[in-house]
């Protein structure tokens, strides 16, 4: 049996967390592309495509994170796509971080007035360069709360993709468990590197809400 | 080789799948009355006069809100047999599911009282009213009323979420799930099914809260 320090279990779990850390970064740049095309699917004046975005956010919102990895996971071979860990990880934290901030965004661009949207109109601005220059850009600054709040969660979702056994924290503190037999001291190391990853988000969040507060 | 889709093993496996969900609603039932009735004294405490009693909720809280469920299931499960508590797999998921949901539902319920107006408390206190009956019967009722809609979403957050303690071979949906395709080697149709099962059981609790629960909030405790 090999021995393991406590600096040895710790250098091992701060090592993995790079890939917690680039996965929830990769997945949140993703979910933020993917998640303007939604919300302009969410927003559209067609009834079909706002319609068609509604269910997809539903589907994403009222189904488990864990099985939307494990169909990606076990499906997406099925269509003749090789797939490993890491893609379905990527995909399905994506897909669904889309989804939450579409629906985030879509709060922000309706409490917006119509005046915005006919004042833009009145400029003769076509749709696209109105959503551009004036509704988005104040719509991103009423939710930012929200959106740094989902990327807490998004961190902590990341978690699941070790059960598809993508090599991330907690896979990571699961082998060290396995080896050391130390669960107390592996996960609360966990936990504690989790917490330093969320806690100053969440913070910061609390200190948009206060600012927003304070602006009304 | 073209992959053709198999749902013919589903007719052996409704029993399985029924029982599963059985188990994650029972889970999500104690979850949410446990953790709602703590949430309460959680709220409380948070405003009370004890400074040390106000850190400690506000940590709890931070703690359990910046960690990943599945760390805490874990952590309780793996980790406290150190100290001699050894759990059964489904208390420590409901210890899990209670403790996390109730970090959440602390401050939601929290909220809910800040917004009752001071008049109520006082004009309640002038009828004459002991400080717990006005609370039970005129602060509380009105800020569940209030919360609501957040504790409806929170609770079905918790049920998505609960999925994650097929990890400690609690037999619920996934842990059913996991064993169906095991044996079918289905895996995706068995997958697929059990998310439509979730689907419908997020769409029914939805429903079914707001159908019950806020007739018996508005009318039930006044």
């Amino acid at each position: 049996m090999i021995e393991f320090t406590f600096w040895d279990i710790l250098r091992n779990l701060l090592l993995a967390a790079r890939w917690t850390i680039l996965l929830s970064i990769v997945a949140f740049a993703g979910g933020a592309i993917a998640g303007v095309a939604i919300l302009l699917l969410r927003i559209s004046k067609r009834r079909w495509l706002r319609q068609a975005a509604e269910y997809y956010i539903g589907l994403f919102q009222g189904t488990p994170l864990l099985m939307q990895l494990f169909l990606l996971f076990f499906g997406l071979p099925l269509l003749g796509f090789r797939i490993e860990a890491w893609t379905a990880a990527v995909l399905g934290l994506t897909l669904c971080a889309s989804a939450y901030l579409a629906e985030i965004w879509r709060g922000g661009v309706q409490s917006l007035p119509n005046g915005q949207w006919d004042a833009g109109s009145s400029l003769g601005l076509h749709y696209i360069t109105q959503l551009r220059l004036i509704i988005l850009p104040q719509a991103f600054a009423i939710t930012r709360a929200p959106t740094v709040g989902f990327l807490v969660q998004l961190i902590k979702s990341t978690a699941l993709t070790s059960i598809i056994g993508f090599e991330e924290l907690v896979r990571t503190s699961n082998a060290i468990n396995n080896a050391t037999f130390e669960p107390f001291t592996v996960y609360g190391l966990v936990a504690l590197i989790y917490f330093v990853l969320c806690y100053p988000l969440t913070r910061y969040t609390k200190i948009l809400e206060l600012r927003t507060a304070r602006q009304h | 080789m073209e992959y053709a889709l198999d749902f013919g093993w589903l007719n052996g496996a409704i029993g399985m799948i029924a029982s599963g969900a059985a188990m994650t609603i029972f889970l999500i039932a104690v979850t949410t009355v446990a953790g709602v009735i703590l949430s309460i004294f959680g709220a409380a405490a948070k405003r009370s006069r004890y400074p040390i009693l106000r850190k400690a909720i506000a940590a709890y809280v931070e703690v359990i809100r910046n960690t990943p469920f599945l760390v805490q299931l874990f952590f309780i499960f793996f980790g406290l047999p150190r100290f001699g508590i050894r759990l059964d797999p489904v208390i420590a998921a409901m210890l899990a599911m209670t403790l996390n949901m109730t970090a959440y539902t602390t401050e939601i319920v929290g909220a809910g009282l800040d917004a009752v107006p001071k008049g109520q408390r006082e004009a309640a206190a002038a009828l004459g009213l002991p400080a717990w009956l006005v609370f039970i019967k005129i602060v509380l009722p009105q800020a569940l009323k209030v919360i609501f809609p957040a504790l409806t979403s929170q609770i079905i957050i918790m049920m998505l979420e609960s999925s994650v303690v097929s990890q400690i071979a609690v037999r619920e949906l996934t842990y059913e799930a996991d064993m169906l395709q095991a044996r079918t080697f289905r895996a995706f149709e068995t997958y697929f099914v059990v998310t439509i099962v979730y689907l419908g059981m997020s769409i029914g609790l939805r429903r079914l809260l707001f159908a019950t629960g806020r007739r018996a909030i508005a009318g039930g405790m006044a």
